[in-house]
């Protein structure tokens, strides 16, 4: 047998995700899917054009094939979106035949249902728009990609997480789940959020995409744009983000960590063309992709706990 | 070796399991530089002016004011060696349901004692929940070794009397290590104030634990969770597939197996997988699939075969059953009394039951078992039921999946208890 060097001396590094951890959470993940597909009457994907949604939708399609997905999607509109996830969500709808739901919040501020935040952002609007479409569509089960590595409130949440009549998450009041034994039972008026990711990582996200050969938006990628910088963010210049006095603006080669309201999505300096540059890039990361690109997380110590608790993705 | 290793930490309140969780996290640099600043700024905020560990993983806003941990919170950390999950239990007896759901699914359950207490009341129902869960590994960290001066003699202790309840308990692997959580103490790195401890580092014994016993050698268990029929109009207009993953065992290609709980005899006639690209959505077989897999199964005979069907290797059939006694932790604060008609669900199975006999409870001091007429939150009971609908149901000390089972609340949809299936000696534990 050859020396094994001892843990306590060998370098540890950011993280490594290999094929077969990839595979034990493509598997869980697609159980997940077939559970609710057996149990729920009207599950639907919250579908944003975003990477997270992606690999859902990539996972949800492997769970049931060669049959098609026997999910609705729903995209919640903040109006503030880059033009090139739009086209892609259209695209992926049209092309796999899909059935597609948008809830705008355009159509709230027009008729004086929710007015503009003082900043101008749009990602805490979603919350009545979301909940409304729930109701509408009678919606049982709602698929999220969200993941409990992306921040604090997210790692308290349960895969089968129930919300109430109003939509709400008591984190303080979770029912226990246990082994693989997944419990979607509720109430009329009730509904289930349902949360396949949970347990992967950023890294892992990438990863599958290089894997399985993911089709991304462009913005994924690195791509000249027009930036300025603030709160430590490169924001975009674009209809709905423009720079205040002593902001200047400047062109750089940046990729975005995550997709959401253009006016405080922030991008990051990269030059990862590919799937694979990026994991090479999310290893060596020192801080997180909320961290890095959201503003609205930055709002308190728990603002997330609080828009979930309201009945936020 | 598998190179996910799932944990779950368990601890009375202040034995500093948040802490010991964000002194691995930071020393194995899982924590990135924005929610270091984050911890920073909370602890000055706080007036504690230290860097308060515990802020990296108690997330929520009563947790925050109330220091403690109050629900499970899930962390994702990698070495060279492999990737972990981490469950952070609470310690709170209030929330030992919370504890519960965290070390279901792990391989190794992280239990600690604060060196200057001992052994507390909580320690023996975690030591419990984890050799009734089967649990592969159970690491013992004596935390706060720092505050009783290194004293080799207060770890022995503490070791020796952990090691007789893990006897009692049928717990097979129990590894004690002196820790201080605060200080970093072999935690990741090896203390030189603990010269007279030769084990491993929490980590070096995270790194090579082994994981849940390979299941891939046991006997096939398939529980079907949906059935695929696309009916389009190409070349799959006919197809018809059993989706699950494989619970035990391994499937492959011409194998003769029974549906249960009908009984059925056929053969697997083919395993697909999906192969899927940004236009296209299809399968190609496969010869065979292992436990954890997630499959499709095709079967030689035009069966009826539905969700909650099981699927199993024809020569060791567990059979089916209408009654069954096992053992629950009940997690409801609503007291369980004989009579009860609840939901059962068990894989892809839900039912009535009826509970038809309590027959005992745990108790913690003796961890012997005492008549008792009901079950209150927190109790380890045994329990006898009379189910609805055949079950296709295994042990659990043989198959953690076909042998668990929940107890619901059918009105409100609640999740009263974790069962497990008895040997047919009955033992509890």
């Amino acid at each position: 047998m050859t020396a094994t060097i001892e843990a306590s001396e060998a370098p540890v590094t950011a993280a490594v995700s290999t094929p077969t951890s990839l595979d034990a959470l493509e598997s869980e993940s697609i159980f997940v899917f077939r559970e609710v597909a057996a149990e729920f009457e009207r599950p639907v994907i919250l579908f944003s054009g975003g990477k997270d949604s992606i690999v859902m939708l990539h996972l949800a399609r492997k769970a049931f094939a060669p049959a098609p997905v026997p999910f609705t999607l729903l995209h919640v509109d903040t109006g503030h979106n880059f033009p090139e996830v739009l086209a892609y969500r259209d695209s992926v709808v049209e092309t796999l035949g899909l059935r597609l739901e948008v809830a705008e919040v355009e159509d709230y501020l027009a008729d004086g249902r929710l007015r503009e935040r003082a900043d101008g952002t749009r990602n805490q609007l979603q919350t009545i728009p979301l909940l409304d479409a729930i109701n509408t569509h009678r919606f049982d089960a709602v698929f999220g990609g969200g993941r409990r590595d992306e921040e604090r409130a997210r790692a308290k949440e349960r895969i089968f997480s129930l919300r109430d009549e109003f939509g709400q998450w008591d984190p303080r009041n979770q029912r226990p789940e246990l082994w693989s034994l997944y419990n979607g039972r509720h109430r009329p008026g009730e509904h289930v959020r349902v949360f396949p990711l949970s347990n992967w990582t950023e890294l892992d996200i990438w990863n599958y995409i290089e894997r399985e050969e993911i089709a991304l938006p462009s913005i994924y990628y690195a791509h000249e744009r027009d930036v300025f910088e603030r709160d430590g963010m490169l924001l975009a210049v674009g209809p709905y983000s423009q720079p205040r006095a002593g902001e200047t603006v400047s062109q750089r080669l940046v990729r975005y960590r995550t997709v959401g309201d253009m006016s405080c999505t922030g991008a990051v300096a990269s030059a990862a063309t590919t799937a694979a540059d990026v994991v090479v890039e999310v290893a060596a990361s020192e801080i997180t992709e909320r961290g890095a690109t959201r503003a609205d997380d930055r709002a308190s110590e728990a603002a997330m706990e609080d828009r979930k608790r309201e009945g936020y993705f | 070796m598998s190179t996910l290793l799932r944990l779950a930490t368990a601890g009375s309140v202040d034995d500093g399991k948040s802490t010991l969780v964000g002194r691995l996290l930071h020393d194995c640099k899982a924590i990135l530089a924005d929610q270091i600043a984050h911890v920073q700024r909370v602890s000055a905020t706080r007036g504690g002016g230290d860097f308060d560990f515990a802020l990296l993983t108690d997330g929520l806003r009563a947790e925050r004011e109330q220091g403690i941990t109050i629900d499970v919170a899930y962390r994702y950390f990698a070495t060279d060696k492999r990737s972990f999950i981490l469950a952070d239990c609470p310690g709170h007896v209030q929330y030992t349901r919370n504890t519960v759901t965290g070390a279901s699914t792990a391989d190794v359950v992280i239990i600690l004692v604060d060196a200057r207490h001992g052994v507390l009341e909580q320690t023996r129902r975690h030591l419990a929940v984890a050799g009734l869960l089967r649990v592969p590994h159970v690491v013992l960290a004596v935390n706060k070794i720092d505050l009783v001066g290194y004293d080799e003699s207060v770890y022995r202790g503490i070791s020796k009397e952990v090691s007789q309840l893990a006897d009692q308990l049928g717990i097979a692997d129990v590894q004690a290590i002196p820790v201080s959580a605060l200080v970093g103490d072999n935690v990741v790195e090896r203390s030189s104030a603990t010269g007279w401890y030769d084990g491993p580092t929490l980590l070096e014994f995270l790194e090579s634990a082994s994981g849940r016993s390979d299941a891939s050698g046991q006997p096939l268990r398939f529980p079907v969770q949906y059935v695929i029929r696309p009916q389009t109009d190409n070349e799959y207009r006919d197809y018809r597939g059993y989706t699950g993953t494989v619970a035990s065992g391994t499937v492959s290609v011409g194998d003769q197996v029974i549906v249960l709980p009908a009984g059925r005899r056929t053969s697997v006639a083919g395993i697909d997988r999906a192969v899927i690209s940004s236009t296209s959505t299809a399968v190609a077989e496969r010869p065979s699939a292992v436990a954890g897999e997630a499959v499709t199964v095709r079967l030689a005979d035009d069966l009826d075969v539905a969700r909650g069907s099981v699927i199993v290797s024809a020569d060791s059939s567990p059979g089916t059953r209408r009654e069954l006694s096992a053992t629950v932790c009940w997690l409801s604060d609503r007291p369980l009394s004989v009579g009860a008609r609840l939901l059962i669900k068990h894989t892809t199975t839900t039912a009535q039951a009826i509970v038809t006999k309590i027959g005992g409870v745990l108790d913690l001091d003796t961890l012997g078992v005492i008549d008792a007429t009901g079950l209150d939150l927190n109790d380890i009971g045994k329990v006898q039921l009379k189910i609805a609908a055949p079950l296709a149901a295994d042990p659990y000390s043989s198959n953690n999946i076909t042998g668990s089972f929940l107890l619901i609340d059918a009105h409100d949809g609640w999740t009263l208890a974790a069962g497990m299936i008895d040997d047919e000696e009955g033992e509890l534990l």
